[in-house]
């Protein structure tokens, strides 16, 4: 029972923060999908959301939330246009593949 | 006595000419290029004798003050300053000075520069390039009066260049013929290398005394009267280059007879009257550091001299008749350079003044023979033009009384007096006189000679059209052999009292002898009796002798005939070894140069195709490098944000909230 | 009982992470991330913020991963291939991300200062002022502007979408013909 009753400590917080970003770095990296890299990309932002809320719990400070708020909306908004952008390059060459999209080669 | 408003007129008009003629000659009809050409040192004739009467009127009612030194010993007369150059401590200014001897040099630079032009009207009219020719001339006159005008070193050097790049431009205008502009070229680079003396001795001045204006430089001398050091030496002999240069001294005379493939008038203008004088005109203005400098002073005589003797041989032989005159011409710069050198500045000016009148006559006058015998300038083809050609016969025989020292006419009085004032100076001035007596009656043969090969005899070669001389041309001709003839009747006497402010010598002159100079200038006379009659007897009553003279001398005719190999001696000496060097140079910088640029290039395309390999197009590697971006400036954040990295108190969970707030908190600022 | 929890939805976004990464097809990529985000949801929830849990489930899982699964489901994209260049990335990304990680770790291992997290406390323990009071009150009163600036930001990606996916002057079904070539 006491075992069951004790706090988290919030530093477990920040290492899941930093496992799940740590994640994310890697599936940005070593993915073949685009549609999977940029989700891979989300998983990022959210790792680092949940850092702020922790560190706003620390310092009882809104306004840690208040950045997570706006960082969820911009994701939002990013996620959007990013996917548009994707539809866009799938209609020019008909493939997702990340290795195959190499246009900007000089 | 301060109406300084206008001295720039003086150069002005010129210059007005030079751009009027310049930019617009070629459009306008030949009268009005005439017209602007020749009013242009009209008026500057006109302004400079209103300012030469001044100053004859102030000097005779201030005479009490002649000859006496005061603290500053060069009385301007007028002076014009606009502000040039301050760098640092040099000052510079547009400085017009007018004084005694600036206004004798301006007399004769206006006065037979108008003669001038007005003949060339005549003597040019069937020529192409009329304008540029007249805008040439009045280029040349802008510079020369700036030159004389100057107060400073700088702005004389401004009008030094500009001299010589006229006469560069005049000697070349007959630019289509090789030998014009080669000749063009020899004269400006020789020149060229008299300026560099002259700069050298510049620069010197400037270290010495810190300033270039004559005014200041006669105030600190006069401060100090008796100060002599090397550095003068040195200066006056850097001076003394710069002067042989351009006044055609050995050894830097070898431009002035190949400059005679210019026209004729310019030749008389430049080349006798006032370009060539400006050396001598230099050591005068200067002549309170000759003063100074014995050995300089004595450099100046000897080069004198010897240039005085030399160029006389070889004129004795040579047949062309402007050559003839060129070698002549050396030969009198030679007389006045050994005036300055015995310190007879006024006695040098003066013979300068009498020389313009009789070889600007003589220069004249064979142009007009040139002229009647349709471009013909061989001795050997004239003869018996004095019928044929009345008036310039009559002229030329007052300008070769004249140079031949004869008096009444006036080479008589300056020779003499530079002859006597050499005698008088010393053992070494004894033997100048001799070599300077010599000269006198080698000036007098070759002069002789060139006379009756013109003029006497029969003639020689059959040339049917004469153009009859036009008025333009014969006027001058008057008005100059007017003046060799009366010219010298003013004495020195009086010339050297009016020049005396400007031109007096600061050194202890030998007392005069006035029976001692009247046996020397009866010396001079015989001497040159002597030579005119050698001239008659083998040029009137044994006309075979020359020619038999020189089968039997083949060897010392030839080397006359050659002037000494001298032009092949430079070249071979100087000029070849100098292309050689230059190509040598040319190879080897070529090669470093382009070893050098491609290396640079090989160096920025093996970079660039290396950092090519990085714009691959692959997305993936992208991101990875932007990660790998983003994690080292991560890492740079953390260690630069505080001085003890990896010291534990960095970890407090302040610093690192502190990073993550400060984005918040500016967010939350960014809201007040 | 926060012990517990924490343990059991942590397990579930670290099993979804994973997942997202060993998946080929990205359809379960999508549906892995939804659970993940998900879980944070619920993380969130411990961590009193509960707007923001809410917020979590109804803009990310709701509205962003659906639109994920959308555009899916739309190119419908294939399996992934194995290919030179993705054996090459994982070689080097793996031992790069571990780097990574044994960085960050060191550092949140050593923060000093970190308190512990009390199942049920908020921010501020004062009556009347929950979460979403708080919040509401900082953000429209000091931070009216970028939340105003942030609409805008929305409107532009709105029309950014719009004219990137946009085809030009046909019909819908042109870009199913596209993708079944």
């Amino acid at each position: 029972m006491n075992f069951l009753q004790h706090d988290v400590p919030l530093s477990w917080y920040l290492l899941l923060s930093a496992i799940l970003f740590s994640l994310g770095v890697v599936g940005f990296l070593i993915k073949r999908n685009l549609i999977t890299v940029f989700m891979s990309i989300e998983l990022m932002l959210n790792a680092v959301n949940l850092s702020f809320v922790t560190f706003a719990y620390q310092w009882h400070e809104v306004r840690g939330q208040i950045f997570v708020f706006f960082v969820m909306m911009v994701a939002a908004a990013e996620a959007a246009v990013g996917l548009a952008i994707i539809i866009a390059v799938f209609r020019a060459r008909s493939t997702l593949a990340v290795d195959r999209i190499d246009l900007m080669k000089l | 006595m301060n109406e300084s408003a206008h001295l720039w007129l003086i150069p002005l008009f010129p210059f007005l000419g030079f751009l009027l003629n310049g930019i617009l000659g070629s459009r306008m009809p030949r009268r009005l290029v005439s017209a602007i050409g020749v009013l242009a040192p009209l008026i500057s004739l006109v302004l400079v004798l209103s300012d030469f009467g001044a100053t004859v009127i102030s000097a005779a009612s201030s005479c009490r003050g002649c000859g006496q030194v005061t603290a500053l010993a060069l009385p301007a007369v007028e002076s014009l300053s606009y502000p040039w150059l301050a760098i640092g401590a040099l000052r510079v200014d547009f400085t017009f000075v007018l004084d005694h001897l600036s206004a004798v040099m301006l007399v004769v630079i206006t006065g037979v520069g108008f003669l001038i032009h007005v003949y060339s009207v005549g003597y040019m009219r069937d020529e192409p390039g009329y304008a540029r020719y007249f805008s040439f001339l009045n280029l040349f006159l802008f510079f020369m009066t700036v030159l004389v005008l100057a107060g400073n070193f700088l702005l004389m050097f401004v009008g030094w260049e500009g001299v010589g790049l006229a006469s560069y431009l005049l000697i070349g205008f007959y630019f289509q013929r090789d030998s014009a502009a080669k000749a063009g070229k020899k004269a400006f680079i020789v020149n060229r290398i008299g300026d560099f003396g002259f700069l050298i001795g510049i620069f010197l001045v400037l270290s010495t005394f810190g300033t270039l204006s004559f005014g200041d430089i006669a105030v600190r001398l006069a401060l100090s009267p008796s100060w002599s050091g090397p550095v003068l030496t040195v200066i006056c002999l850097c001076l003394l280059v710069g002067a042989a240069g351009k006044s055609a001294q050995l050894p830097l005379y070898i431009w002035l007879p190949d400059a005679m493939e210019g026209p004729t008038p310019v030749s008389a203008l430049i080349h006798a009257a006032t370009m060539v004088t400006a050396g001598v005109y230099m050591i005068a203005r200067t002549h309170l550091l000759f003063d100074r400098a014995p050995i300089a002073l004595w450099t100046v005589a000897i080069v004198g001299a010897a240039t005085a003797l030399f160029a006389a041989t070889i004129g004795l032989v040579q047949n062309d008749i402007k050559r003839v005159l060129a070698y002549s011409t050396i030969s009198q710069l030679g007389y006045m350079f050994l005036a300055c050198g015995v310190a007879a500045y006024s006695a040098a000016i003066f013979h300068l003044v009498m020389h313009a009148f009789f070889k600007a006559l003589l220069f004249l006058a064979a142009g007009s023979v040139i002229h009647a015998m349709g471009g013909e300038q061989d001795l050997r083809k004239m003869g018996g033009l004095r019928t044929k050609l009345p008036v310039t016969f009559w002229t030329m025989t007052a300008a070769v009384f004249a140079i031949a020292g004869f008096p009444p006419f006036a080479g008589f009085f300056s020779k003499d007096a530079i002859l006597y004032a050499a005698f008088l100076d010393g053992t070494g001035g004894k033997l100048l006189w001799f070599v300077g007596l010599v000269t006198a009656l080698l000036t007098s043969f070759y002069m002789f000679r060139l006379w009756y090969l013109t003029f006497m005899g029969e003639p020689r070669s059959q040339t049917d059209h004469h153009h009859s001389t036009p008025l333009s041309m014969l006027v001058p001709l008057v008005i100059l052999a007017v003046l060799s003839v009366c010219g010298g009747w003013i004495g020195l006497d009086r010339f050297s009292a009016y020049l005396a402010p400007a031109a007096a010598a600061h050194r202890p002159m030998p007392t005069g002898n006035p029976a001692l100079e009247f046996i020397l200038s009866i010396a001079a006379i015989l001497f040159a009796l002597e030579g005119w009659l050698i001239a008659d007897k083998y040029y009137r009553r044994k006309t075979e002798r020359p020619a038999q003279l020189a089968v039997a001398l083949p060897a010392g005719y030839k080397l006359l005939l050659n002037k000494y190999y001298v032009d092949e001696i430079y070249n071979t000496a100087i000029v070849k070894p100098l292309f050689a060097f230059s190509k040598f140079v040319l190879g080897g910088v070529d090669l470093l140069l382009a070893g050098i640029a491609w290396l640079l290039a090989g160096i920025a395309s093996l970079t660039g195709m290396i950092l090519q390999r990085w714009q691959s197009g692959n997305l993936r590697s992208y991101a990875a490098w932007l990660a790998a971006g983003a994690a080292a400036v991560l890492l740079f954040l953390l260690l630069a944000g505080s001085p003890h990295a990896w010291s534990l108190s960095f970890f407090h969970s302040e610093t690192i909230f502190k990073v993550s707030h400060i984005t918040v908190i500016q967010t939350g600022q960014a809201g007040h | 009982m926060h012990l517990i929890l924490f343990f059991l939805f942590a397990g579930f976004c670290l099993a979804g992470a994973i997942n997202l990464l060993l998946q080929t097809h990205p359809i379960n990529s999508a549906l892995s991330l939804i659970v993940v985000m998900t879980s944070l949801a619920v993380l969130y929830l411990l961590l009193g913020a509960e707007f923001l849990a809410i917020a979590q489930i109804i803009v990310y899982s709701g509205a962003v991963m659906v639109l994920f699964t959308f555009v899916v489901m739309l190119l419908n994209a294939g399996r992934e291939e194995r290919t030179l260049g993705s054996r090459a990335a994982s070689r080097v990304g793996f031992p790069a991300v571990v780097v990574l990680f044994a960085v960050l770790a060191t550092i949140v291992l050593h923060v000093q200062g970190l308190g512990a997290a009390h199942l049920g406390e908020g921010l501020s323990n004062a009556p009347g002022q929950s979460n979403l009071v708080l919040l509401s009150q900082v953000l429209f009163h000091e931070l009216l502007l970028p939340f105003e600036v942030t609409s805008i930001l929305i409107l532009i990606a709105i029309l950014g979408a719009v004219a990137l996916a946009h085809v030009e002057g046909s019909k819908m079904g042109r870009s199913e013909r596209t993708a079944e070539k």
